[in-house]
């Protein structure tokens, strides 16, 4: 793996260089994204907003290698994406990516460690008890020791969106990649998340969180704003509040 | 994705969703139970046609008088005069391939003892009959070549001659009996043959010297027929040949045959190529339901790859390439197939079990089996691949938000 690193040596995770996307819809060519550069390195927790419409999906595809780009390169933990086949790009999410989606998406019917263990199962490295035990590893990191048997249907929003979280850290991914990942969840629980994410990024995680929610953006350390398919802002947040005071400052769901 | 991961997916998938994968698999069952079914109900009635031909002696060859081939007004067989005691010394005389010889007298009427009488047939035939029909004696001697030579008026019975005239279990040896109000003396009792494959008793005959129907009963100077035994099965062929060299020399022929020719195999072989053609087209419509069940399956599977859009879109972006897709779903219809086949086996089984209870001759051949699971398994990769590609060509970013 090449190491690439910035001028003052930190580790550079993703690069997109001028990454343009292009939709034929009928005659006419629709630019998702119009030519869009940036680097972000090792460590950062960065969000990623913009109005629908604005390119914001087109990019979460591009970065989770789930789509390429019409020009321009995106380059992955060094690993340039553009020209790989399918399958290779399926290997690259494997090893490289772990997705949190906004409805979870866990396997209905399946125990919190199944669902934890479906990324290795696509990595012929780890045997069945190593899979069993980095999925009891990144559960108990995500605060579900004690529910490792609890089947989906068995589960809140909030355990359901931890499992997903524990999902996408289980193969120790260069990047995480979540999409809209507190969109379900109610504020109480979408604070709990973010604390999630922030004790994440304290661990050093490589985290990427594409929402259209303008009050995360305070809880991240550097966000990009995208309209038109073209950044318009990118800022770092020097200021980077706290999600766990946040939720300590919420009045107390006696509903629960 | 390793196989024993993939089948444990698969074994889940359908796991979870019992009755409609039972129902898929029913098509297969009953495809596969009827297959097995026929194939035992062809491979039975052949088994006992077979049975019963090889019954009628060993390496058996028939020569009957008339031609066999194409022309010209015919007569009925059984006037034509053409077998006689000439033919049957040339064979005697030339014979290679042939060991037993027995030219054939037959009749038939009511045969009497003191009050009682019966309807029996009378065959006129030489000591080489009981060797070439593998007739033994139960009780007393068979006629003597000095009998053949008399023409005496001695006689061996079957069982059913027996028990009509004299009663379940006498002993008949030595007493008189009377056929066409000649007098025949009972010299032996022959070993019980039951019915042949035809209905007819093999046992309400009654067997005496050739020369004794011919000259006594029949009054006539020529044969019904000649049968003749190959020295063996494989051999059957030269003997037929040679038969036929002895009796156109003997006949002095140039032109057509005025005799016919036919061996026990080779009626073997008629019958069962005619069952071969009955099993056949009973086991292709049989095997029209297994068609039917694959694109049961595939409609099933196609159903199963729309509903699960959203998990293999959530594969994919966890990094499952199209193969891994495309096999997860290959296993499950296969497995679907495999285990209606399975369970086919089981059912086609019984059935032939009842058959046997209900009187079907059943015999399922081994083979049948084997070829109902490769079917199976070639249903299941065959119908499953489309549904397969299908879900292995999805485009993840569409999988992954299908509702």
């Amino acid at each position: 793996m090449n190491n690439v690193t910035d001028n003052n040596d930190r580790h550079v995770v993703i690069e997109l260089q001028n990454v343009k996307r292009e939709f034929k819809v009928g005659d006419e060519i629709v630019h998702a994204l119009r030519g869009i550069s940036f680097k972000i390195y090792e460590g950062e927790f960065v969000t990623i907003m913009g109005t629908s419409g604005s390119g914001k999906s087109t990019l979460l595809n591009q970065l989770g290698c789930l789509d390429t780009p019409t020009s321009g390169e995106y380059i992955l933990d060094g690993t340039p994406v553009r020209t790989m086949s399918k399958s290779q790009r399926a290997r690259l999410r494997n090893r490289k990516i772990g997705f949190v989606f906004q409805n979870y998406n866990l396997l209905p019917k399946t125990t919190a460690v199944e669902n934890v263990e479906l990324p290795l199962m696509y990595n012929s490295k780890y045997n069945a008890s190593q899979r069993r035990e980095a999925a009891v590893k990144a559960l108990q990191a995500v605060g579900l020791g004690d529910r490792l048997e609890h089947k989906s249907n068995q589960m809140s929003g909030g355990q359901m969106q931890r499992v997903a979280i524990a999902r996408a850290l289980v193969n120790d991914p260069a990047v995480i990649l979540a999409d809209e990942a507190t969109g379900n969840l109610d504020t109480r629980t979408s604070f709990e998340m973010l604390v999630l994410f922030q004790n994440l990024h304290a661990q050093g995680r490589t985290i990427i969180f594409v929402t259209h929610n303008p009050e995360i953006a305070q809880y991240s350390s550097r966000n990009i704003m995208l309209r038109d398919g073209k950044i318009r802002e990118d800022t770092i947040n020097n200021n980077i509040l706290s999600a766990a005071d946040a939720l300590a400052a919420l009045p107390v769901n006696h509903d629960d | 994705m390793n196989i024993l991961n993939l089948f444990k997916v698969a074994i889940r998938a359908i796991a979870s969703n019992k009755f409609r994968s039972f129902l898929s698999m029913l098509g297969i069952i009953i495809g596969v139970a009827a297959v097995i079914i026929m194939m035992a109900i062809g491979q039975g009635s052949k088994e006992s046609v077979r049975a019963n031909i090889a019954q009628m002696g060993t390496n058996v060859i028939m020569i009957r008088p008339g031609a066999d081939s194409r022309g010209g007004v015919r007569r009925d067989p059984s006037e034509m005069q053409t077998l006689r005691q000439e033919d049957y010394e040339a064979i005697l005389r030339d014979k290679r391939y042939v060991t037993y010889v027995s030219p054939e007298v037959t009749s038939s009427g009511q045969v009497i003892y003191g009050a009682n009488n019966t309807s029996v047939s009378v065959y006129g035939e030489s000591l080489d009959y009981f060797d070439i029909k593998q007739w033994a004696i139960k009780d007393g001697e068979t006629f003597s070549e000095e009998d053949i030579r008399s023409s005496a008026k001695v006689c061996v019975v079957g069982t059913t001659v027996v028990t009509e005239l004299f009663g379940e279990n006498a002993d008949p040896v030595g007493k008189t009996i009377r056929f066409k109000s000649i007098p025949f003396r009972i010299v032996g009792v022959l070993k019980s043959k039951g019915y042949n494959s035809w209905g007819m008793d093999q046992d309400n005959v009654l067997i005496a010297p050739y020369t004794t129907v011919m000259k006594r009963i029949q009054a006539q100077t020529f044969f019904s027929s000649i049968n003749c035994s190959a020295i063996t099965e494989e051999l059957t062929d030269e003997a037929i040949s040679e038969l036929t060299s002895i009796l156109r020399a003997s006949h002095k022929l140039s032109g057509e045959d005025n005799f016919t020719i036919r061996s026990q195999q080779e009626m073997m072989e008629t019958m069962s190529s005619t069952m071969d053609t009955i099993t056949i087209i009973l086991v292709v419509a049989a095997a029209f339901s297994l068609l039917v069940a694959g694109i049961g399956i595939m409609n099933i599977m196609l159903v199963s790859v729309t509903e699960r859009t959203k998990e293999i879109g959530l594969r994919m972006s966890v990094g499952a390439r199209g193969i891994d897709i495309s096999n997860q779903f290959l296993i499950e219809s296969v497995l679907i197939s495999v285990t209606g086949g399975a369970l086919g086996v089981l059912v086609g089984f019984l059935g032939t079990r009842l058959c046997l209870l209900v009187g079907f001759p059943v015999i399922i051949p081994m083979w049948s089996i084997f070829v109902s699971f490769a079917v199976c398994t070639v249903i299941g990769v065959g119908f499953g691949y489309i549904p397969a590609s299908k879900a292995a060509n999805l485009d993840p970013i569409e999988a992954i938000r299908y509702e």
